[in-house]
């Protein structure tokens, strides 16, 4: 208050307002929680048949890319132990990106691809025992019951994290860029659907072993 | 600061009179942002981090299912429980708890809905997967593994 002033001052005193307001927000943000709708999407498979016997395995073997976790949080990659789940998004997208064996279709698409994914298929690539081309390569990942939710969590980042990359590049995206794709643009959809056109992302979760090991 | 002489008959005082509208204004902004707690969580959760995260277009289609240690060990013993609603359930009430969801929508929208699965880091993949064979009886095939952002 100016102390010069012989006269009395005719405003209210505003100076508590801001505890009030202080006090309120200090509510909402005890309250409250920021709503976390974020994660990783799968979709599951439709439940079997029980009528039908299971479907026989037609696909050739070098064309799955077998991931195993058992109950002590191990991994088996393509029958081999795996130490660091990082190193599986590498290994899933050289598998991807293999075209061993191509068909006249696989052929097309690699013409198809940027000239960076084609260096990537010619140097790491073009070997007999992975994938025939992308659309016969399915990434299958068995977990067991006792392996922990972290783990599996990780490992189907690491596969998402894989295709993304390679859907990315397609259209000159990084993954992350790729995945803020808004579906309902009808530019950025037909990004989207550019980015996917002949190579699905085939994630086979098959269902956990009854026992542990 | 003997230098700084006080000038006559000027006010020292800053003018605080703007600061209720910016308080006011953080206020409002965290109201907004924030949606009040609607079920009481008795499950530990701690989300596991992951990079590929999507985010959910619609809210209105997603439903919740908690999984982890119950907070009250000495009650509920510690091994993780499934919490749907406020209670817990065993895995066969899923199907159930998912066409209670599904009634909520509309017909046209009840094969897109989305469960979200809020899963502690603890659990072990037997008890997830039990879930998720239910949800595949339930045709509720879309899911959700809520995680959070790492950053690396």
């Amino acid at each position: 208050m100016a102390k010069g002033k012989s006269r009395p001052t005719a405003e209210v005193n505003s100076g508590s307002m801001a505890d009030i307001a202080f006090l309120l927000l200090i509510f909402f943000l005890v309250t409250t929680t920021i709503a976390n709708d974020k994660g990783v999407l799968m979709q599951l498979p439709p439940p079997p048949d029980p009528t039908q016997p299971p479907p026989d395995i037609t696909k050739n073997q070098k064309n799955i890319f077998k991931i195993q976790a058992n109950s002590l949080d191990k991994l088996l990659v393509e029958e081999e132990p795996l130490t660091e789940v990082t190193e599986l998004r590498g290994m899933i997208k050289d598998f991807i990106l293999n075209f061993g064996k191509p068909s006249a279709e696989g052929r097309a698409l690699y013409n198809s691809l940027p000239a960076s994914l084609r260096s990537h298929v010619n140097s790491r690539g073009r070997r007999q025992d992975s994938s025939d081309e992308p659309k016969e390569a399915i990434v299958s990942f068995k977990a067991d019951r006792g392996t922990s939710y972290e783990l599996y969590v990780q490992v189907l980042d690491e596969i998402h994290a894989a295709y993304n990359e390679v859907y990315g590049a397609r259209i000159g995206l990084s993954a992350e860029e790729f995945l803020l794709l808004d579906k309902r643009d009808p530019e950025q959809k037909a990004m989207y659907k550019a980015a996917r056109e002949g190579i699905p992302k085939a994630v086979s979760i098959a269902e956990p072993n009854k026992i542990g090991g | 600061m003997s230098k700084f002489k006080k000038s006559s008959g000027t006010s020292q005082e800053i003018p605080t009179a703007a600061l209720p509208d910016i308080i006011f204004m953080l206020l409002f902004f965290f109201m907004v942002t924030t949606v009040l707690r609607d079920k009481t969580i008795m499950v530990k959760q701690e989300l596991p981090k992951s990079t590929q995260l999507s985010k959910l277009e619609r809210k209105s289609l997603v439903s919740y299912i908690y999984i982890g240690k119950p907070n009250k060990v000495d009650q509920f013993g510690s091994e993780p429980k499934i919490q749907v609603n406020d209670v817990f359930v065993e895995p066969k009430d899923i199907i159930r708890f998912v066409n209670q969801e599904k009634d909520k929508l509309s017909e046209v929208e009840r094969d897109q809905i989305t469960m979200s699965l809020k899963v502690d880091v603890e659990a072990k993949m037997g008890i997830v997967s039990d879930v998720q064979e239910e949800l595949r009886e339930a045709n509720a095939r879309k899911v959700l593994y809520s995680s959070l952002r790492r950053l690396d």
